[in-house]
């Protein structure tokens, strides 16, 4: 079946036909430097890293304080303007694309570390500090932030509370929910809350745990207090090579039940594997049609003995080739590839969809068998990458934009594979997250009374559904399809980042 | 469902009813949920249980234990100062319960990853999944997880499990003050050893706990007195350990105390914290960001001006005393007033256990 294409929503005209008014308005709280409505510096700010859908907002404001963010949300609570917040912009699921008659609020000036206590474990920042410069700020006292998406050098540490973001090494250290301590917020009514703080829990409901993937859809984290961990004191990588992707699941699943809880339990398949070859050389065996990284970490007494347990693990399930890290330089030209595999997949076809169901890991193989049979049936290539530990897939589905149809094609292949997660007890998207890219789907895995309840979640904070319009709900509204632009490789955003 | 779907009474929620005592008094009739009980899925290879509200812990954790696993949160276990054995994995999940482990490992909310339910408005949905990698809408386990059956009556629970750890060790440490035992939990818990666990319990001081391999809490014991440049006054192995930390978890120390407060402060200002408040008996749990404060009399006031963020929860008083007094922290109004609505959100009538959180 062909997917229904994914639907902007309509704007509202008599939003847009406000435009001068609407900047002066803005003017008023902030610089003029800081309201962008220059046709050209908009371009900037009309997608993110779910490249083929685009919509140039109203305006885009950046401003350099909590307040400014108050003052600016509750003007535009006051004239009822859409709002589409937006961090670094590196979503692939469409998270922070536009809205025609919304204000996108970018948090780009929200740049500074505000606090790092040693003794407390905890860093605080402004929400637009980038992920990995979190890490880079503590890691002289040998502390770092857990998780690490694939685009941390870019993505915000605010962008990952929105979509509750993870990475490779969530499956030992958890995800962004698990790492942080508080925020302080500001509601689409313009008011400044402070959720959960230096301590852990909550002393009533648990509003920071609600806000935390909540795609940008209640309002707008301006500062974030993040838990650090002591670097283990060794890491070391087994690269593994199979002869079939069936005996690469059985050995993860094996790993997990003796109770082996990997930092990083990485699989790449046959096609991931030659392209990421081709791209940086990593050394990866190409006479085999899974290869899984395996991480270990901790302190070295305890690496020795898992990497012992890990190969002996391999060799039992045929393993080909295995092969331990003999130094940090080995470890990261294991990973080198596997964090190459996205552009490496992008070198050999002009456009690739990144999917991202998440599925128990005893569905590996039978899913990973479904998805070889879908590829034949749409008549696209597929490579895979994923998190196999924590049974979180990244399927890439290769298409060329500028043939008529093959992105239809492509989506509606995608949408197969993500029903087929469903259906085998997983969900739509392990950390992707919903935003437009899957939202259609959303009916697939929750009923109508599930999606009644969150709904009213999101009424309880945006009465007026002006937050983040058009993500992660089905829609209702009549359909805008001007957003939809057929977007080739070379005009990636991102193109460079690293992408897991 | 049946019961909630037409109008009617509210209801106080009950399973084990070992937490009976912690929040205001529900003046309703009760719905006993003990009976929603039993193991509905368990695959040891996915570190995932499903099970339904009314099943113990007791059995739970006798199911785990011989798969050599173990909840991925450390629920207080059957003590002095809550001796029932009828603990139920829905009372935990509600009351977001979580042991000393909780520092490192996470809480109840960090492991419990999808349900099923049935809100005050009688309708029954499901929040979550059952895979442990998922952000697939809002994240409803953490809403349920600590709202103390004020918004739905859960009746299926998933939670994440974490392999058992083979072996485990205790160091304790004297401490000249409250201060000084703050600080060195700090510092192993900053070390690079992986101390699952940091306490300070008057009278056997600061406690520091290893877990895992053999080879490697060995190895992790050495490295960190190396690091402390400390001498141990005693080591705990295997079992005492064990039981000490199950102790700890449940604060034994205060089993006598009238009155016992749960405060959830920054490690740093638990010294202050408890200079001000002057309890009769304490002890500081997550390297000093758990507070257990016991005392003859209630001074909610005084407790609650010590606090500087963070929260306090009395977990023991009168029925009367609970009645007179917030057993929950005071919300700012703003933030009241988003809980409020929440709560109408889920249960517009109050019918599930009305008032317990106000």
């Amino acid at each position: 079946m062909l997917a229904p294409m994914i639907c902007l929503p309509q704007p509202d005209a008599a939003i847009i036909a406000r435009k001068a008014g609407i900047l002066a308005g803005l003017r008023a709280i902030l610089d003029a430097e800081d309201v962008i409505d220059d046709e050209l510096l908009l371009r900037a700010y009309e997608t993110d890293a779910l490249t083929a859908y685009r919509q140039r907002p109203l305006a885009v404001v950046l401003p350099h304080t909590t307040e400014q963010v108050a003052a600016v949300l509750r003007y535009a609570d006051q004239e009822g303007i859409p709002i589409v917040p937006r961090g670094a912009g590196t979503s692939l699921s469409g998270g922070a694309v536009p809205a025609a008659d919304a204000i996108v609020v970018g948090l780009g000036r929200f740049n500074r570390i505000l606090e790092v206590d040693y003794e407390d474990r905890c860093v605080v920042a402004q929400s637009g500090v980038t992920n990995l410069a979190i890490s880079q700020a503590v890691a002289a006292r040998h502390f770092y932030y857990a998780p690490d998406p694939s685009s941390q050098i870019a993505c915000t540490i605010g962008g990952n509370v929105a979509e509750n973001s993870g990475g490779v090494h969530c499956l030992k250290y958890g995800l962004t929910t698990h790492n942080v301590l508080g925020v302080e917020m500001v509601t689409p009514q313009g008011e400044i809350l402070r959720l959960g703080g230096r301590h852990l829990d909550a002393g009533h409901y648990d509003l920071l745990g609600l806000m935390i993937g909540s795609e940008g859809l209640l309002g707008i984290v301006t500062e974030v207090t993040v838990r650090i961990l002591p670097k283990p004191q060794t890491a070391r990588a087994v690269l593994i090579g199979f002869a079939t992707a069936m005996g690469a699941s059985a050995c993860v699943a094996d790993v997990i039940a003796a109770g082996i809880i990997p930092a990083g339990l990485e699989m790449m398949d046959g096609p991931a594997i030659r392209a990421a070859e081709d791209f940086v050389q990593a050394g990866y065996p190409l006479d085999v049609d899974a290869v899984l990284i395996v991480e270990l970490d901790g302190p070295q007494a305890e690496v020795d003995e898992l990497i012992a347990r890990v190969t002996a693990l391999a060799n039992r399930h045929g393993a080909t080739s295995c092969r331990v890290s003999a130094d940090e330089a080995e470890r990261l030209r294991f990973w080198a590839g596997r964090k190459a595999a996205f552009p490496a997949v992008g070198r050999i076809s002009p456009d690739y969809l990144c999917m991202d169901g998440s599925i128990p890991r005893r569905q590996l193989a039978p899913v990973l068998a479904a998805i070889a049979e879908l590829s034949v049936r749409h008549g696209l290539r597929v490579a895979n990458v994923f998190h196999a530990g924590d049974g979180n897939l990244h399927p890439l589905i290769l298409y060329d934009a500028n043939r008529p149809g093959e992105l239809d094609r492509a989506e509606a292949f995608g949408s197969d594979i993500l029903r087929l997660c469903v259906d085998v007890g997983g969900v739509l998207t392990g950390e992707h997250g919903v935003g437009i890219e899957k939202r259609d789907l959303m009916t697939y895995q929750f009923g109508p009374t599930d999606l009644t309840v969150q709904h009213r979640i999101k009424q309880v904070f945006d009465p007026q559904l002006r937050f983040n319009p058009g993500k992660v709900f089905p829609s209702l509204s009549r359909c805008s399809e001007q957003g939809r632009e057929h977007v080739h490789a070379a005009a990636t955003r991102h193109a460079a980042l690293p992408r897991f | 469902m049946q019961l909630l779907g037409a109008p009617g009474p509210a209801f106080e929620l009950l399973a084990g009813g070992t937490k009976r005592g912690i929040g205001r008094p529900v003046g309703a009739s009760v719905l006993d949920l003990s009976g929603i009980a039993g193991i509905v899925d368990y695959q040891p290879g996915e570190l995932v249980l499903t099970a339904r509200p009314g099943t113990t812990l007791v059995e739970i954790e006798a199911v785990l234990a011989a798969q050599r696993q173990r909840l991925g949160f450390e629920p207080p276990a059957p003590t002095l100062l809550n001796p029932s054995r009828r603990q139920t994995l829905g009372g935990v999940v509600m009351a977001n319960s979580s042991g000393s482990r909780r520092v490192t490992a996470g809480s109840a909310r960090d492991h419990f990853i999808g349900f099923r339910a049935v809100n005050g408005r009688g309708e029954a949905f499901v929040g979550g999944g059952r895979v442990v990698k998922n952000v697939t809408g809002f994240d409803l386990p953490k809403v349920l997880a600590g709202s103390w059956g004020t918004l739905a009556a859960l009746t299926e629970i998933t939670v994440r499990l974490v392999p058992a750890a083979e072996s485990e060790s205790t160091l304790l440490f004297a401490a000249a003050s409250v201060a000084a035992a703050v600080s060195l939990c700090a510092q192993a818990l900053g070390s690079r050893f992986e101390v699952s666990c940091a306490a300070f319990v008057p009278g056997r001081g600061v406690a520091v706990r290893l877990e895992g391999l053999v080879s490697s809490v060995q190895s992790r014991l050495t490295g960190l007195l190396t690091a402390l440049d400390r001498t141990a006054q005693a080591l705990l192995e295997g079992k005492d350990s064990h039981r000490f930390w199950q102790r700890v978890g449940a604060a034994e120390l205060l089993a006598d105390c009238p009155v016992i407060w749960r405060l959830s402060v920054a490690p740093r200002q638990a010294a202050r914290i408890l200079d001000d408040i002057e309890p009769d008996t304490f002890q500081l749990d997550w390297g000093g960001g758990l507070i257990w404060a016991g005392a003859r009399e209630l001074d909610a006031q005084r407790v609650r001006a010590a606090l500087r963020g963070g929260h306090a929860t009395l977990i023991r008083a009168s029925a009367a005393e609970r009645c007179a007094h917030a057993v929950f922290e005071p919300q700012a109004p703003a933030i009241a007033a988003i809980a409020a609505r929440f709560k109408a959100a889920f249960d517009p009538h109050n019918r599930l256990n009305p008032g317990r959180m106000s």
